[in-house]
């Protein structure tokens, strides 16, 4: 009797905790929503925005964000998929690799304004991009790239070893096991990986504020080596910056709701194609 | 009668980094005939029987001295490419395998991977396999399902498929119907049988009475050395080694 | 390591023992209602020998049990198999022994002919080869088989002497010998077939023993290796 009773209250707890952080996250949209719901309508969502960027709408400011989070990941999922693929299936085990891996968690470790530090330095300025989509992509694909790596790894392990002997018997050369068998195998997971970082990328603010990011750019970006808003920096430009903060802070509550948005929508995706992909793995 | 060798193992010594796993072991393998490897577990006879398509080498840190043979040629020489003996020499695991892809692909594969792609010669091929391997009328209207439907017995079949389909000489079975129950391990030893009309045919396997149920010769294994070899018949009804009258009888261990 | 079957072949192994215990008594006792021309002696071996029948039933069912279920190879499955061949050569030997039961009542009503003294030497080898045979299978000794083997032209040279001297002096010089005659006669080939049969069970202990068949090839027995 005293065993069960203490073990329900154990549950009870648990349930508390749970509710806790549902609550949390509740009322972060909830907040968010109250004071941004009232700017969100379709033209919000399609136009370039004047007065001062206290009418109109964030059009740019999105489409701005959907090239740097591309770039990112055009960047970042090949090398870190051929990384990955270097690491699971052609490096022996040893001591250097462990060091490799170690390194790459490192990476991921390393805070969001230090990379923006770097891209500053290395590609808007020594490589002379300037503050451009092509800065903001490759810096965000520093940040992006130990999370692809990881995940990429992680879905290659999944894959038992047993279809790889089965395809090196068959007479397949590793690559060959690799492009067919692996790799196929492997896809959903690392697409799930892929997913998560773009979620993460378009959220980022500091690696972009001095590589790409502007507080206004008239119309769309023209190039890559265009400047560009993007909705991260630009919730902070319209709360720190410009003339009218009170129409400026519903705008960013707006923008901010956008981003939630975007990033629980993508997130969600992610989960959704893991659970199909655990249940055709049986 | 005179048997034609197809595959022979000469003075074959193997170590996991420093430890010996297999001590001298000379065995030949005939064309057309069942050998078995029995003994107990950990005695070596998987070990060995990955030397014969070279699959150990992917292990790190592996040695191997001595040769073997395929129709008198040492697979192991650097002439040799590891990808065709694995071709020619097929191999059928303990755990059925099928790739996570349809019933048509996992046979096509093979063919894929050795360069074939005439799609009318594919389709034959799949069908022939699939006939061999006994299981052709029971996938034939669903080859575009995905293999990992099958059951167990039928998934073993699939994988003996596929390694007809690339048209082996030798197969190899390592403890195929570990995982199996009896009336699918039965098929398969009936399978066995009727294969080793074109084939040359290894089983490694823990249960005694599928070795004196299925293969022509055996060979028992323990601690790494090769004890005995012999005519099936002979082994299990008069064993010239103590040791193999121990296993056999059970009291082993 | 011991084993549940261990047990099962020992019960096996003292069954045979028991059966040859039988026999040997049933060879024994009609060996001397023979000498003694006893009526009641020979009618109790006739009588006896059903036990031994049913014996040879229970040592067949019990073969035939443990080939099924326990599947035995190599050494147990020789001892199995030789277990059964050995009693139904010991279930004949004990037939045998009635046959010369049954010529005993047909002797007694009859004065005896002049005692041969090679119906006795026959009995006494017959007898003798008898208790090595079994006993070289219960104490799994090869040697003592081989020269229970070696023995049997012994056998059939003493019955081919008696039954010489049975046709030679008695039956083709006097016509009225005949009916006293015959039966000795048939006495002696009954004892070489007890013979035989006790060289079949040794046989049969070589092959247990040694897996090496020896049966129709007496060219085998010397090879020690």
């Amino acid at each position: 009797m005293k065993k069960e009773f203490s073990q329900n209250l154990g549950f009870f707890g648990l349930f508390l905790c749970m509710v806790t952080t549902l609550l949390v996250l509740g009322s972060i949209i909830y907040f968010i929503a109250v004071r941004g719901f009232g700017v969100l309508n379709w033209n919000f969502l399609t136009q370039v925005p004047y007065s001062a960027m206290t009418k109109g709408g964030i059009a740019p400011v999105i489409v701005g964000t959907f090239y740097i989070t591309l770039g990112a990941i055009i960047f970042a999922l090949p090398l870190g998929l051929a990384c990955a693929i270097y690491l699971c299936e052609y490096s022996p085990k040893s001591i250097v690799v462990n060091i490799i891996r170690i390194s790459i968690n490192n990476l991921a470790g390393v805070p969001s304004v230090v990379f923006g530090l770097f891209g500053l330095a290395v590609f808007v300025k020594f490589f002379g991009f300037g503050v451009s989509i092509l800065s903001g992509s490759l810096t965000l694909g520093i940040l992006a790239l130990p999370m692809i790596i990881s995940s990429a790894q992680e879905a290659l392990l999944a894959v038992p070893q047993s279809i790889r002997e089965a395809s090196l018997s068959l007479g397949a050369t590793k690559w060959e096991t690799i492009k067919n068998i692996v790799l196929p195998t492997a896809l959903p997971g690392i697409l799930t990986g892929v997913i998560l970082s773009i979620g993460r990328v378009a959220g980022e603010t500091a690696p972009i504020l001095f590589t790409a990011a502007a507080f206004y750019t008239r119309g769309y970006p023209k190039s890559i080596f265009s400047e560009v808003m993007a909705l991260p920096y630009h919730i902070y430009a319209l709360m720190t910056e410009g003339a009218h903060p009170d129409r400026q802070r519903a705008i960013a509550y707006g923008c901010s709701l956008v981003l939630l948005f975007l990033v629980l929508f993508i997130s969600g995706f992610a989960i959704f194609l893991r659970q199909r992909q655990r249940s055709l793995n049986g | 009668m005179d048997n034609q060798i197809k595959m022979q193992a000469k003075n074959v010594d193997f170590f996991y980094g420093k430890n010996q796993a297999l001590i001298n072991v000379n065995l030949d393998v005939y064309a057309n005939k069942v050998t078995a490897m029995i003994g107990p577990s950990g005695c070596g006879k998987s070990t060995f029987i990955r030397l014969f398509n070279r699959m150990n080498e992917l292990i790190m840190h592996t040695t191997l001295k001595g040769k073997i043979l395929l129709d008198g040629l040492d697979i192991n020489s650097p002439l040799v490419d590891a990808v065709d003996v694995r071709r020619r020499v097929g191999m059928v695991f303990q755990k059925p395998n099928p790739f996570p892809k349809t019933i048509f692909e996992n046979i096509k594969y093979g063919l894929k991977v050795n360069g074939i792609k005439d799609k009318a010669f594919i389709e034959q091929k799949v069908e022939d396999s699939l006939r061999k391997a006994v299981i052709w009328d029971e996938v034939k209207d669903r080859l575009n399902d995905s293999a990992l439907k099958l059951s167990g017995g039928q998934q073993q079949r699939l994988c003996i498929a596929r390694c007809l389909a690339v048209e082996t000489e030798v197969i190899l079975f390592d403890e195929p119907c570990a995982s199996l129950d009896p009336i699918s391990t039965a098929k398969i030893e009936e399978l066995i049988l009727e294969l080793k009309k074109d084939y040359a045919i290894v089983i490694v396997t823990h249960n005694m009475q599928q070795a004196a149920r299925v293969s022509d010769y055996t060979g028992f294994f323990l601690l790494g050395e090769l004890i005995e070899f012999g005519k099936t018949t002979d082994i299990f009804t008069a064993p010239q080694d103590k040791k193999t009258e121990a296993y056999i009888t059970g009291r082993f261990g | 390591m011991e084993r549940h079957f261990d047990t099962e072949l020992a019960d096996l192994k003292s069954n045979i023992l028991g059966m040859g215990d039988l026999v040997e008594e049933a060879i024994i006792d009609s060996v001397e209602a023979l000498k003694q021309l006893s009526r009641s002696r020979a009618q109790e071996v006739i009588d006896s020998d059903r036990f031994i029948d049913e014996q040879e039933l229970k040592i067949d069912e019990e073969c035939l049990d443990l080939l099924a279920l326990r599947q035995p190879m190599a050494v147990d499955l020789r001892f199995i198999t030789m277990a059964m061949k050995i009693s139904t050569d010991l279930e004949r030997m004990a037939d045998l022994a009635v046959d010369i039961s049954q010529r005993v009542l047909e002797l007694t009503d009859k004065p005896l002919l002049k005692p041969l003294v090679d119906i006795p030497k026959l009995t006494l080898l017959a007898q003798e080869m008898t208790r090595n045979s079994i006993s070289s299978f219960i104490n799994k000794d090869a040697e003592l088989a081989r020269s229970v083997i070696l023995n049997d032209i012994k056998a059939d040279n003493l019955r081919d002497l008696v039954q010489q001297e049975l046709l030679n002096d008695y039956i083709s010089k006097n016509k009225s010998t005949i009916p006293r005659a015959i039966p000795l006669f048939l006495v002696a080939r009954h004892l070489e077939r007890i013979c035989d049969h006790a060289t079949n069970i040794a046989e049969d202990v070589i092959y247990w023993l040694e897996a090496r068949v020896v049966k129709h090839h007496p060219e085998k027995l010397d090879q020690n290796v």
